[in-house]
């Protein structure tokens, strides 16, 4: 018993949907958790709020809302639609969005957490030192921050593979565009096919552990000032 | 002790007693898909025998793993016919009760009014982005749609247009939502009082597909009890029938 | 160069003047709850000014401001004619594009560079260099640690590569914010007589902030009393801190500040004579060149007072002085009695009882008994 062509590509969609999901993520998160770790704007409760949501809401919530809002009636399914783009459920680009609000906290998070632990000091010293702000941001805090971004990535790119209620509210289950390995997961226990689950929950479950011993094993370089 | 407080404790008594000797509870295990039918059957069956209804619902998978695993269910009322025969093999039932309650309508159905005409043409015409459709392998009613298509000689055109819910209940929401213009789900989904609903709709007709049979059993654990009996023969009744044909299901 | 010179005293709560062609004008108001800051400096252009006070007084935050890391401060600030705040004017000109350095207390060096790219990172940013990497690097003793990483320095060594990394910057004006709080003493010594040849070698304008009268009166030319947000003195180190106006606080510690040249050594006795304006002491024998400018400082406490020159004493050093004033000490069994000798001011501490027997008052022409000196550097 070995992976079907079908399981392959379940596995190829879901690691091209993380990676992809990740890098969207890092573009988007990290002014998200810059601004969070600096403001002090009373937004700064509500939006830190709406970002952490996706931990206590249950995916199939998540998913359910967006396929609302992503449909034709939606606000962003209308606005899709008058750009030429169609509606997004059931497409690939449907279900990147659907993961990047779903693993949002998993990278905003880490990042936030990263940039508040640099304190104030460092940046001040680097404008001391003629350093304007964005020069000081690549220059000081993202070589400081290294930690927090690596924990970001790693958390947001397992977190989108283990994904699973909102793919299965937003995708529609089609193989090679929708269909990744937690849904074919579930699909095989559906249909009572365990050795194929087996074989496919088993990875999962290594890939995790991986993943995780990875995530505990960089966590030795502290940020900050010498 | 006052002539009202004393009138108290004799009707306390008398109901009491009462309980002891009619009343008894039955706890049943039905498919989410039959949820409001069963709630409307269950009140009225209540207050004809003064026995009580407790009632879980869920995914009949789901149900019949509970089941396999000692829960406290007396009656099963399941979504498809294979799950109950299964039980039945395995020796999970009272021999002999497996019947059929209802027997499930395939519907071509759209959120949007005159987009669906009563012979399903549109079909054919083939001009929709998304057919949505129960996941063939685990919802009866997926494989009833793939059989329609089959039938229709639409298979390979459709299929790159298909997308699939986990449940009949998801394939019902991708069309609700807006987001496939159209999905083949259950008419107990969009019948209401006797009538569609809303949107447009094709009843398929029932040659088009094998029977959607939806079964009922009396579990090992309820073949002692006469509230369970009593439930499955009201749902055999007439009545019950009414009320089942109400919600767009056959018998 | 400039119109201020350090000696000049001017009024810390008075008007302010039109600003001076070069030097240091900073007018700055900042308030949090519970703290106010309300400043009018014009300081010399060249030279250490030290900023000093007790904790809490407002020095680091008003270093803060002229450096323009406190977004929220008003007023004007200027530097040897270059304008860096006008909030009237609405410029504010943010802290990366200002010329200055800054040693911060703490340790402030990127942890994630090595000392010599954390020199590199001013330097490239600034474009100038006035001050040489060579110059710098040697002045402060830093040349075998330029591979190394922070995290493997001492605090004295890493607060004399933050001086560097700073003078790379070739700044018109250095902050220096207590560089040597979080130091033991040793590690003090260590590093003071770098910061002294940064005095002498260097023509950069620095602002010191300091909480210890030892550190301020070997390095400050010029000094500014802070307290509670407020300047309530500021002038030349001598002048200002012979002053009897300050707050008891002040007092407890008083002391003079003498700036002297070794004028000759006694090798049969071990001593040196050091002159100074109005006269001179002898003190232990100096290491020091005859000609070499040295400073000295003398506590209240260890100047008496005497009607009549006594030569039947051990004490060597005495001095003609005339009494200037007379007020309040930090007890109330003491005076505090300003001195002139001949143009150099000096402070005794005595008792109220010695004042009355004496009749210590203003123009009264007196003996001083010097029992120690203490040189700085």
């Amino acid at each position: 018993m070995t992976l079907s062509a079908v399981d392959l590509a379940a596995i190829r969609l879901s690691l091209e949907l993380a990676a992809l999901t990740t890098v969207l993520l890092l573009l988007i998160g990290t002014p998200i958790a810059w601004w969070l770790a600096r403001t002090r704007s009373r937004l700064k409760g509500p939006v830190g709020a709406v970002v952490a949501l996706p931990l206590v809401l249950p995916p199939t919530v998540l998913g359910f809302y967006l396929l609302v809002t992503m449909g034709p009636h939606g606000v962003i399914g209308k606005l899709t639609t008058a750009m030429g783009l169609g509606t997004l459920p059931f497409t690939f680009a449907g279900l990147l969005i659907g993961s990047v609000f779903y693993s949002m906290p998993f990278v905003v998070q880490p990042l936030q957490n990263a940039f508040e632990a640099i304190g104030d000091r460092p940046l001040e010293v680097a404008a001391t030192l003629r350093a304007g702000p964005w020069d000081t941001f690549f220059t000081v805090v993202l070589p400081l921050s290294r930690s927090g971004f690596i924990t970001a990535s790693i958390l947001g790119f397992a977190h989108t593979v283990g994904e699973f209620g909102v793919v299965l509210m937003l995708g529609g289950n089609i193989p090679g565009k929708t269909r990744t390995v937690s849904v074919q997961i579930f699909d095989h226990v559906e249909s009572m096919e365990y050795a194929q689950a087996h074989w496919l929950a088993g990875g999962m479950l290594v890939f995790s552990f991986f993943v995780l011993l990875a995530l505990y094993s960089s966590r030795r370089f502290k940020p900050g000032l010498g | 002790m006052n002539p009202s407080l004393s009138r108290l404790v004799a009707a306390l008594g008398a109901s009491l007693f009462a309980g002891l000797t009619h009343a008894a509870e039955v706890h049943i295990a039905v498919a989410a898909n039959f949820t409001a039918p069963i709630n409307e059957i269950a009140a009225a069956f209540e207050k004809a025998s003064g026995h009580k209804v407790i009632a879980a619902f869920g995914p009949t998978g789901g149900l019949y793993t509970q089941i396999k695993h000692g829960a406290p269910f007396e009656v099963f009322l399941a979504a498809d016919d294979s799950t109950p025969a299964r039980l039945e093999t395995e020796g999970e039932i009272l021999a002999g009760s497996r019947f059929t309650y209802a027997i499930g309508k395939l519907v071509l159905w759209s959120a949007s009014a005159g987009y669906v005409d009563a012979q399903g043409e549109v079909l054919r015409r083939n001009e929709f982005n998304h057919l949505s459709i129960g996941n063939p392998k685990t919802a009866p009613y997926g494989l009833a749609a793939t059989q329609v298509l089959a039938r229709l000689g639409l298979s390979e055109a459709v299929k790159p247009k298909l997308v699939e819910g986990t449940n009949i209940t998801q394939a019902y929401q991708f069309v609700a939502t807006g987001n496939a213009e159209l999905g083949f789900v259950a008419l107990s989904q969009v019948f209401k009082d006797g009538q569609i609903s809303g949107g447009s709709a094709w009843i398929v007709p029932e040659d088009m597909y094998e029977p959607i049979r939806q079964d009922a059993v009396i579990l090992n654990k309820g073949k002692d009890n006469p509230a369970a009996a009593a439930l499955v023969d009201y749902l055999k009744g007439p009545k019950a029938a009414a009320v089942i044909k109400s919600y767009g299901y056959d018998l | 160069m400039n119109a201020v010179e350090p000696h000049i005293v001017s009024s810390p709560t008075g008007p302010a003047n039109a600003a001076p062609a070069g030097g240091i004008h900073a007018c700055v108001r900042l308030a949090y709850p519970g703290f106010a800051l309300d400043v009018d400096l014009k300081l010399p252009g060249h030279g250490v000014s030290a900023l000093f006070g007790h904790s809490g007084s407002g020095k680091t935050t008003l270093l803060r401001c002229i450096a323009g890391l406190e977004a929220a401060s008003v007023g004007r600030i200027e530097i040897n004619g270059e304008l860096w705040q006008d909030s009237a004017a609405g410029v504010f000109v943010p802290t990366h594009k200002r010329a200055l350095g800054y040693v911060f207390q703490e340790a402030s060096l990127f942890a994630h560079l090595s000392v010599r790219r954390n020199l590199e990172y001013g330097m490239r940013r600034a474009g100038a260099n006035k001050v040489s990497w060579e110059q710098a690097v040697e002045l402060l003793g830093i040349g075998h640690l330029l591979e190394r990483m922070p995290g493997r320095l001492s605090g004295g060594e890493r607060q004399r590569v933050g001086v560097v990394r700073a003078l790379l910057t070739s700044p018109r004006l250095l902050l220096l914010d207590e560089p040597l709080a979080a130091l033991d003493l040793k590690r003090k010594n260590e590093i003071l007589p770098y910061l002294e040849r940064l005095h002498d070698e260097l023509d950069i304008p620095v602002l010191y902030v300091s909480h210890s009268p030892d550190e301020v009166a070997r390095l400050a030319d010029h000094v500014v009393l802070l307290d509670r947000g407020a300047a309530i003195a500021q002038g030349g180190l001598a002048e200002t801190l012979a002053r009897l106006d300050l707050p008891t606080a002040f007092t407890d510690d008083a002391c003079a500040v003498v700036d002297a040249v070794v004028a000759a050594h006694d090798k049969r006795y071990h001593l040196t004579r050091l002159e100074f304006q109005g006269g001179s002491v002898r003190v232990a024998l100096r290491p020091e060149p005859i000609g070499r400018r040295l400073r000295f400082r003398v506590h209240a406490r260890d100047v008496s007072l005497a009607l009549e020159r006594l030569d039947g004493s051990t004490i060597i050093n005495l001095l003609p002085v005339t009494v200037i004033a007379v007020a309040d000490a930090d007890t109330p069994a003491h005076v505090l009695v300003r001195l002139d000798l001949a143009g150099t001011p000096l402070l005794a501490r005595i008792t109220r009882l010695s004042r009355d027997q004496l009749g210590v008052a203003a123009g009264k022409h007196m003996w001083a008994q010097i029992k120690s000196v203490a040189l700085l550097g």
